[in-house]
Order: structure tokens, then C-alpha cells, then sequence
């Protein structure tokens, strides 16, 4: 059955953990979950596949497993906070993680960090919908206004300000 | 009677964590986030509550994908850290307060916010890290400060619960500290956050505009901030940035007007954006207070912001 469509498949990028991805990912995350302990991680270092037998996987999650693709795997229901632990396993730094689901270097993707980090202009939206978050414009109108309150206040019909500053003179 | 004198707003980064625990917090790449906290905890050194209540969330520790409470509330003696595949972080066991938890359980459930009750559960990155940047660090042999009833909310599969049904929990926790009858002073904390996104090619994304405005309205306009959907915080905040509507039930508990007495904001740690506040309940009388008193106060805010 083709997967439920949803507000937040336009974001870019990203593979939102939902209900219907938690079940199709039951086996990927379980057999994550497994990598906490030391035996497990063993056992399934010393044969990939024959370990993951035991989770029920279907043939795709099986080959992004084993491929560590990690973005497949999220598609198909795996979470990043078990992924993380498959990662762990491999002894990789979650910033390892980071660079190959985002197709940059480690190091690159520590610099895009360091530098303030992946801008959100342009990453809102897959259909164009870049306008910003009515809570955050309306704060971004109100912010110049720090500068003149009063005259600003005045303008705008008696914002929620000004009516507070006549409260706290009664 | 107990009551909640104040809230604290903190994030988690599990790095900080690691940089704490393998003493790295020197380091000037470190030393920014922590030096953002040394105010914090001489705020808490002189606060010193008597219980907090730390409403964070579980990384597919306590909580796999086996069982997903939506609110989980700790009514255990105590909590111990959890092993996160590295050993547990070496803190000391977290000591409850069953006798206020339960209390708390049976009020809020009566007012209808159906909690899962967890007698036993081991706490993780979520909630240490954040003590950690409050109390300071703790010797692993030695005891945290004070009692700590966990709030476990679900922030990892989709959806979590509402901004605004979190805001309303917080005002439920809020009536049902008021109505225990031992004396105690109660700080909440919020943890999470801020923008972050860990997952798929978008991540690294941080978005310091909607952090700025996020901790701006929760002094402000809280209610605003209680009707943000959850596509606008993945959108904006980043699809594991969603985690910041547990600072709503924080701010649920306070009061209607609070001062913010404190807040640092900084860019990364790790793979998010650290964002930490402090607001406090007016003390009781301000409000008829003389003016002179009212200086007083702000003078201490401004002493605290320094």
C-alpha cells in the first residue's frame, strides 16, 4: 500500500518519523536497539547478514543495513536515534553519521556547524512554500519596533502593548 | 503548600554530555557552552529548591520502539542512568520524590491528561545532561542536590503531543503542586531543543531567528507560542526540533507573568543550537508593592542578566 501523504512530506530533506513509519520500522529499530550490548555487537560484526535474520527485515531495510545507507534506512522507518546506535557500532562519531546522510565530508559538515549551521532560506519547503512561520514573521515585524514602542504601538491600533502599559497604570 | 517558584528552559545535547564526562570543558570549543551556565548555577545554588520536576525525553533508552507513552511521569524512588551503549554516564543515581510524583499522577489524571505511570525507569542523556548544566558536575559516589520527579514525553515518532495540550498539562502539574500539603519550593524544567535537525540531508539545520523568537515569547506571550503546529516547528526548528514543546509544559506551570531572570543562546554544539532560559514567579506582593520594592527586583534581574 502507498504511503499516507502528509503536511510535513514537503519539508525537504527529511523522512519524519511517523505512526506508519514506526511499524514498517519495528524490525530496523529492534535490531538497533540490540547494539546496546556488547555481546550483540559482536555477534552481528562477525556476520551482517545472518544476524539480521532475526529482526524480520524486508529484503530493502536488509540491503540499507548492510549498505549503511543510512537515509534509506530512514525512509523505510528506521529512527535516527536507533540508527545512531548502528553507527556507534561501526565506531563512527554521530558527525560521521551527519556528513553521509547529507552527502558532505566530516569535515565539511563540521564546518557548515562551526559557521552557524544549515541556513533555513530555502530549506523550508520541496513546492516553493518558503514563506516563513506566521510565528515567527509576526515577531520579526514586532522586533524593529523595540527601537520607537510607543510610536509603532500607536500606529496599530492599539496593540496588545499598549493596552498592557494602560493596564499596569490603573 | 508546595508551589513552583521557577522554570528552567535548557537543551540537551548529548555532546555535552561526553565533553563533561571525558573532561573536556576547558576546551574553547566547550568552554563557550559551559561558560553560558556558570550564572545558571549560582542561580540554583541560591534558589535551592527543594524538589524539581524535569520534564525531558527518552533516546530509545527506557522507552524502545516497543512501548511509546506519550506522557511517562516517574513515580520511583529513584531512577538510575541508563546505559546509552557506552556505559551509563557516570552521575549519581537520580533520587525521586514518589510521595509528590503519585500526588502529581493523581491530580492531572483526574484532570484529564491520561499519564503513564512508570515505577521503575532508567534515565538517559535527556534528563542528566540538564542537571549537569544546572548543578554542575556531580561526583558519581556523591547525590544531586535535590529529588527529581522525570516527566517522559514523547518526542521521537510523530506527533507528539500538542503544543498547546503541553501548555495545558504544565498548568494542571501547576494546580496539583499547589495542592500538596507539605512545604516545598519546586522548580520545573523544559529540555530539548533548540533547532536542531539530526536526520536525513537536511541535517545540521539551525534556525536562530525562530530560537530568538521562541525565547522571547516565553515570557511575552506563551499562549502564542502554545499554538505553533507541529508542521512550523519541523519546517523551522528542524524535524527533531519539534522537541522544544516540552518547554511549553514548563511554562504552563509558571505563572501568567514571570520575569526572565536569565538567558544564554549559542551556536552549535555538536549538531543543534543551545538555548537555555530562567524565569521566575513573582514573588507574592510584588504585584501591590511600592515602587521602591519594585526596583529592588529589577535591579536583581539586571544584577543576575549582568
Amino acid at each position: 500500500m502507498a504511503r499516507e501523504q502528509h503536511d510535513y512530506d514537503d519539508i525537504p530533506g527529511t523522512f519524519v518519523f511517523d505512526a506508519e513509519r514506526s511499524r514498517q520500522g519495528y524490525g530496523i529499530n529492534m535490531f538497533c536497539m540490540s547494539l546496546m550490548k556488547d555481546g550483540n555487537r559482536k555477534a552481528f560484526k562477525a556476520n551482517e547478514a545472518e544476524y539480521l535474520k532475526k529482526f524480520n527485515l524486508t529484503p530493502e531495510q536488509t540491503d540499507a543495513v548492510l549498505k549503511r545507507d543510512y537515509n534509506r534506512m530512514l525512509e523505510l522507518g528506521g529512527n535516527i536515534y536507533f540508527t545512531a546506535k548502528l553507527g556507534a557500532t561501526d565506531g563512527h562519531s554521530f558527525q560521521h553519521l551527519a556528513a553521509v546522510m547529507t552527502g558532505n565530508t566530516q569535515d565539511g559538515y563540521a564546518k557548515m556547524m562551526l559557521g552557524g549551521g544549515r541556513g533555513i532560506e530555502g530549506n523550508r519547503s520541496r513546492s516553493g512554500k518558503n514563506t516563513p512561520s506566521k510565528f515567527l514573521s509576526a515577531a520579526a515585524a514586532k522586533k524593529p519596533a523595540g527601537a520607537k514602542p510607543k510610536a509603532k504601538s500607536k500606529s496599530k491600533s492599539k496593540s496588545k502593548t499598549a493596552k498592557r502599559k494602560t493596564a499596569k497604570r490603573k | 503548600m508546595a508551589r513552583i517558584i521557577a522554570g528552567v528552559g535548557s537543551s540537551h545535547v548529548p555532546a555535552i554530555g561526553a565533553a563533561l564526562d571525558n573532561g573536556k570543558t576547558e576546551e574553547p570549543y566547550w568552554k563557550r557552552v559551559f561558560s553560558g551556565f556558570e550564572k545558571s548555577q549560582e542561580w540554583m545554588r541560591e534558589t535551592r529548591p527543594d524538589v524539581a520536576i524535569i520534564v525531558y525525553n527518552d533516546h530509545a533508552s527506557a522507552f524502545s520502539v516497543e512501548m511509546i507513552p506519550t506522557f511517562a511521569l516517574g513515580c520511583a524512588a529513584e531512577f538510575p542512568p541508563a546505559d546509552e551503549g557506552w556505559g551509563p554516564r557516570p552521575v549519581p543515581v537520580v533520587q525521586g520524590y514518589p510521595a509528590l510524583a503519585s500526588h502529581i499522577a493523581q491530580s492531572v489524571i483526574l484532570d484529564e491528561f491520561d499519564l503513564t505511570i512508570c515505577n521503575k525507569m532508567e534515565v538517559d542523556h535527556g534528563m542528566t545532561v540538564p542537571m549537569n548544566l544546572l548543578f554542575g558536575k556531580v561526583d558519581k559516589n556523591s547525590h544531586w542536590p535535590c529529588p527529581v520527579i522525570p516527566l517522559a514525553v514523547n518526542v521521537v515518532m510523530y506527533p507528539p503531543p500538542t503544543g498547546h495540550r503541553c501548555y495545558m498539562l504544565g498548568r494542571a502539574i501547576r494546580k496539583a503542586v499547589q495542592s500538596y500539603p507539605e512545604d516545598l519550593r519546586v522548580v520545573i524544567f523544559g529540555t530539548g531543543g533548540l533547532s536542531h535537525q539530526i536526520s536525513g540531508p537536511r541535517a545540521g539545520l539551525i534556525n536562530s531567528k525562530w530560537d530568538k523568537n521562541f525565547l522571547d515569547n516565553l515570557s511575552k506571550d506563551p499562549q502564542k507560542l502554545a499554538k505553533i503546529p507541529h508542521i512550523d516547528y519541523m519546517r523551522e526548528a528542524g524535524a527533531e526540533g519539534i522537541e522544544m514543546v516540552m518547554w511549553l509544559i514548563m511554562r504552563g506551570a509558571l505563572d501568567d507573568k514571570v520575569d526572565e531572570v536569565y538567558r544564554f543562546y549559542t551556536v552549535p554544539a555538536s549538531n543543534t543550537a543551545v538555548g537555555h532560559i530562567i524565569l521566575e514567579n513573582r514573588k507574592r506582593g510584588v504585584k501591590t508593592a511600592t515602587k521602591h520594592k519594585r526596583a529592588a527586583v529589577r535591579a536583581k534581574v539586571d544584577r543576575i542578566r549582568g
